[in-house]
């Protein structure tokens, strides 16, 4: 779940890092006065989740109160990237002397949280890490040890800062480093971070985005934030079959079986445990398959719950089978989801064996799943098959017709 | 509405002992026993999600108590 700027940077401010005068407003009127009050030239920034805003002309330098007033007039109405402004930031213009870069993120390979560092900020990082790869440095840290400012440190340091600056910058990266394991985080990014010519430092941009599992876990703060929970700050807005997805997983505690996502494909998954879900996705689009949906299913959802996720997605027009895959189940039982899927292919009035195109999930109680799918004739296959050869055979039998 | 792959099998004695029905309706976890005027119900529209735990088999007197599979 993205944060907006403004959101961003009042998070900041909770933790001491260095920001500027800043309003955020909602009429030319109170642009005009907060530029007054802020005193000087000021930024005028309309707040999207989407980047691309100075591009897009959304970012604008204002002289005066009446030329901010002006600039709140004409970044209102600009569409960045099909996201329409929340509200316009109008904030102090600094004097920089440098930019830098600051990012907190999951590293999935290493299975670590990595700070990013470069002293190349304010531009696109992908950039710097393929022409300037001595100007990024990846550090990565412990999520369940404290975190020390060793390890900001450490990373602004690589990339060849010191003195003045690396104590200067060490704290500010630091508290990053602490807001993006507080607040359960996927991304932490100040871009750019400055330094202004009389030598202090001072946060221009910032990007939060929070794991949406989590948002219960802080609602005290969403809240504080003026962030309602019905917000889904996704990319974008969520489909009826989405919507439907999400209330149908929601209406039972025991487990997860949605998280729906629409894809524009013919076949319908249900798919999850331990990740499965991404790689199941992968592998069906690698042999050619082209998924009707993305879900999750896992931690043993009941019977119900499952046969309400497959009767959803079986009817999705133009969908006819699904894939029932699984990475090997520990404390979802093969045999409730086996119930699961077979009940909700009854109720969407089609045939289990035709429906389901394949069964892969071996693990817990697949003894007594593979009686229910022998019974009703549905094909399945033991962990002997990889989730990759599943696919493929779900596929082909999609082919097949 | 009946479960399609599980089914429970309950002997009249032990059906209208109010006593036994509420132990199965709290030994049971996906609540497919209730106690109804004194009586043993068997909630229908939960049969299917019988997690075959056997703890309603315990708890009954021996054999008076049946969870049947359908698909075997």
């Amino acid at each position: 779940m993205r944060f907006y700027e403004y959101e961003a940077k009042a998070l900041f401010a909770r933790h001491d890092l260095p920001l500027g005068a800043r309003r955020v407003v909602n009429s030319a009127d109170e642009a005009r006065a907060a530029a007054a009050e802020i005193g000087g030239p000021v930024v005028v920034k309309s707040q999207v989740l989407s980047g691309g805003r100075m591009k897009a002309g959304a970012v604008r330098f204002a002289d005066t109160p009446d030329e901010a007033a002006a600039h709140y007039q004409a970044v209102l109405p600009i569409i960045v990237n099909g996201e329409r402004a929340r509200a316009v930031l109008i904030e102090a213009q600094s004097r920089v002397a440098q930019e830098y870069f600051a990012s907190v993120t999951w590293d999935g390979r290493a299975k670590r949280p990595v700070l990013l560092f470069s002293d190349m900020g304010g531009i696109d990082i992908e950039e710097v890490a393929a022409s300037h790869p001595e100007h990024l440095s990846r550090t990565h840290f412990s999520s369940l040890l404290p975190v020390t400012e060793r390890v900001a440190k450490e990373g602004i340091a690589a990339v060849g800062v010191s003195g003045a600056a690396l104590n200067r910058l060490t704290p500010i990266v630091h508290r990053l480093l602490l807001i993006f394991l507080r607040y359960d985080l996927t991304l932490a990014e100040i871009n750019p971070l400055a330094r202004l010519e009389d030598g202090r430092f001072i946060v221009l941009d910032g990007h939060l985005d929070m794991e949406a599992e989590a948002r219960s876990e802080h609602a005290a703060l969403l809240d504080e934030l003026g962030i309602d929970s019905s917000e889904t700050r996704l990319a974008r807005p969520p489909t009826a079959f989405e919507i439907e997805g999400a209330r149908r997983n929601a209406i039972d505690h025991r487990g997860v079986a949605g998280n729906v996502v629409e894809f524009d494909g013919d076949l319908g998954l249900v798919i999850g445990a331990g990740g499965g879900s991404l790689t199941l996705f992968d592998a069906i689009r690698r042999q050619g398959g082209r998924p009707a949906n993305y879900c999750e299913i896992g931690g043993n959802p009941s019977v119900a719950k499952t046969a309400n996720l497959t009767e959803l997605i079986l009817s999705k027009p133009g969908v006819e089978k699904i894939a029932v895959m699984m990475n090997v189940v520990s404390n979802t039982r093969v045999d409730i989801v086996a119930r699961g899927v077979i009940k909700g292919c009854l109720r969407a009035g089609v045939n289990p064996s035709e429906a389901i195109a394949v069964f892969r999930i071996p693990g817990s109680w697949e003894g007594e799943g593979f009686k229910i799918l022998e019974h009703y004739g549905v094909a399945y296959c033991d962990r002997s098959v990889s989730m990759f050869d599943a696919a493929g055979r779900a596929v082909a039998k999609l082919g097949a017709g | 509405m009946p479960g399609i792959f599980i089914d429970i099998e309950v002997d009249e004695a032990v059906a209208s002992d109010a006593e036994l029905a509420q132990k199965l309706s709290e030994v049971c976890a996906v609540d497919i026993f209730a106690l109804r005027n004194g009586k043993l119900e068997i909630i229908e529209d939960n049969l299917d999600e019988c997690v075959l735990c056997d703890l309603c088999i315990e708890a009954a007197p021996k054999g008076a108590l049946r969870v049947i599979k359908l698909y075997e």
